[in-house]
């Protein structure tokens, strides 16, 4: 009997150990760091896509709730981070914070909107929450700054030490250091009794009522959550550009995220940073081969891709790992 | 013997349809009791409002002597009584063990801890171990539900059922859609689940209820035809008339 407890115990530490792979994961990231100096900038910004798509992950992978309308917690949070910059109190970390406060608390306000109902009201009313938002974005103009932007934003230098500069050195740091803080509290959530009972309602709504699982409760907090890391990847973006357009709370971030996080792959919290590695690093090359044109491309590649690429790259990664084992750490065991 | 779950005069209207008309009904502690009827009796309607997925048009619905007619389906599980479905309702991409340590956890109240983790609680893994051991799902504890035949994934059903440490248990067609060769095995888990949890079972298969009901309550056209031991079920003219046909088991 004390044998089958032993074993009950080593399965569920075993869904939550350190794959090899993981860790050589995040040292590539940092590595990069020195590998492409030229391209910091560009590397910030796939940190802050993947924040934003590993905050629609907590809610689309593990929660199952669909949202067309995604932006508007990182907008709230740019447009959070840059007022409270603008007006005086430029420390990124208070600013990241404040963000992750409002955007969680406006999660919590509108989950109510959302717990109830299915996909496609979710898709309706998250999409209704943005444009709403953005309307107020742009006619505030004193508070906003309206269709001019959030200007005269200066940031503090990182806990005092680290000053911003043009080539991204200090943003992208700040940026993967954010993206990783918050990835292992992600991690550590989704392997907690709070995150199975996600799963559990994602899988069979109806089971898990009958299993003494509250799914509007359950679902209103990921929401929250997933809100409040929506508001730190905006801080992210306001903090390190300096600027905050209207241009957050458009509706192409929305599908843009929800466009990485399915090329990634949803629920396993690496596809929304694996999608914006892949999905910026085609931006870019596209968009330097021909400029006008990239949409068109994008496009395209989006359409073969969710028809039949899908399958394969995850089935490519998935034969990876069952042909070389060590690499899996199934070997061990 | 006293009640455990109790209905009063409970009423359930679809627009001009009456699917339950006034049904007052008793489940006696450690009881095997069965209800049976018809297609279309109202068993299902029933059992939703046992359950909560349904909220009655009029009366009460008391479990241990507490009146819970308005209370939500997780709360109703948090006070006792747990379901099985008709059919399968499992979380099909977790591990059988997963989903017993997940219940385990709720049972215990840690649905709300984001920060533990689910094997430093020495009693969610000695009583997801328990209950694996008990419905012998020990060599699969590991493999995915929805990939478990579904004999398999029927067992993994009830026992997570039983991992909410029902007092009430309510089995919907258990056997249902069971292959023959794996039947014996789930009846006979059915068979050894402890004499001091009440079981509702709802069925149509004439063998398992006279197997296992001490008790049946006959329901024809939403109402309590009949009630009583199986010998005078089986005898009772009405019962034949409206339910068993020429088809007898006595």
């Amino acid at each position: 009997m004390s044998h089958l407890q032993d074993r009950v115990r080593a399965s569920l530490q075993a869904s939550r150990r350190w794959h090899i792979a993981e860790i050589v994961f995040w040292l590539i990231a940092l590595g990069s760091f020195w590998a492409f100096p030229r391209h910091l900038l560009l590397m910030n910004e796939i940190a802050i896509l993947a924040l934003f798509a590993l905050s629609l992950d907590l809610i689309l992978g593990f929660a199952g709730i669909v949202s067309l309308g995604h932006a508007a917690f990182l907008g709230l949070g740019a447009y959070a981070a840059g007022l409270l910059a603008k007006n005086g109190m430029g420390d990124p970390v208070l600013g990241l914070v404040f963000a992750m406060v409002v955007s969680g608390f406006a999660g919590l306000l509108s989950s109510p909107l959302i717990v109830k109902g299915n996909d496609l009201t979710r898709l309706m009313v998250t999409l209704g929450v943005v444009l709403i938002l953005h309307e107020i974005a742009n006619s505030w103009a004193s508070l906003t700054g309206g269709a001019d932007g959030l200007q005269g934003i200066t940031i503090n230098p990182v806990l005092g030490l680290f000053a911003f500069d043009l080539f991204g050195k200090t943003a992208y740091l700040y940026s993967l250091s954010v993206l990783f803080v918050l990835f292992l509290v992600a991690r550590r959530m989704m392997n907690s009794p709070f995150g199975l009972s996600l799963r559990a309602i994602r899988d069979n709504q109806l089971r898990a009522a009958a299993s003494g699982v509250p799914p509007s409760q359950r679902l209103a907090l990921a929401y929250t959550i997933a809100a409040a890391y929506a508001g730190a990847a905006g801080a992210l973006l306001a903090q390190t550009s300096q600027f905050v357009s209207l241009d957050v709370l458009d509706f192409h971030r929305s599908a843009d995220v929800m466009l990485v996080l399915i090329i990634g792959g949803p629920g396993y919290l690496y596809g929304g940073m694996i999608g914006a590695v892949v999905f910026k690093f085609l931006q870019d090359t596209i968009a330097a081969f021909t400029p006008q044109y990239w949409m068109f491309w994008i496009g395209l590649f989006l359409v073969l891709f969710v028809l039949r690429g899908r399958s394969l790259i995850h089935g490519g990664v998935k034969l990876f790992m069952t042909r070389l084992p060590w690499l899996s750490g199934r070997g061990r065991s | 013997m006293s009640a455990v779950l109790q209905t009063r005069n409970l009423v359930k209207t679809f627009g001009g349809i009456t699917a339950t008309d006034d049904i007052t009904f008793s489940l006696e502690k450690g009881a095997r009791h069965a209800l049976i009827g018809p297609n279309g009796a109202g068993k299902t309607t029933f059992v939703n409002l046992l359950t909560g997925v349904l909220q009655p048009t009029a009366g009460a619905v008391i479990l241990n002597g507490e009146d819970i007619t308005t209370l939500s389906r997780e709360a109703r599980v948090k006070r006792g009584m747990a379901r099985t479905f008709q059919i399968n309702q499992l979380f099909a991409t977790m591990t059988p063990l997963q989903m017993i340590a997940l219940v385990t956890s709720e049972r215990l109240g840690y649905g709300l801890r984001a920060f533990n983790v689910l094997d430093h609680d020495p009693r969610v893994i000695e009583q997801t171990a328990d209950i694996l051991a008990r419905f012998r799902l020990e060599d699969i504890m590991n493999e995915t539900i929805a990939s478990l035949p579904y004999g398999k994934q029927r067992q993994v059903e009830i026992a997570s059922t039983f991992a909410a440490q029902p007092s009430v248990l309510l089995l919907d067609e258990p056997a249902a859609g069971v292959p023959e060769a794996e039947r014996r095995e789930l009846l006979d888990i059915v068979a050894a689940l402890p004499a001091d949890v009440s079981v509702l079972l709802i069925e149509h298969d004439m063998d398992i209820i006279f197997r296992f009901a001490t008790r049946i309550t006959v329901l024809v056209n939403g109402r309590v035809l009949a009630d009583g031991d199986p010998v005078s079920i089986a005898r009772d003219p009405a019962v034949r008339e409206a339910y068993l046909g020429e088809e007898s088991h006595a």
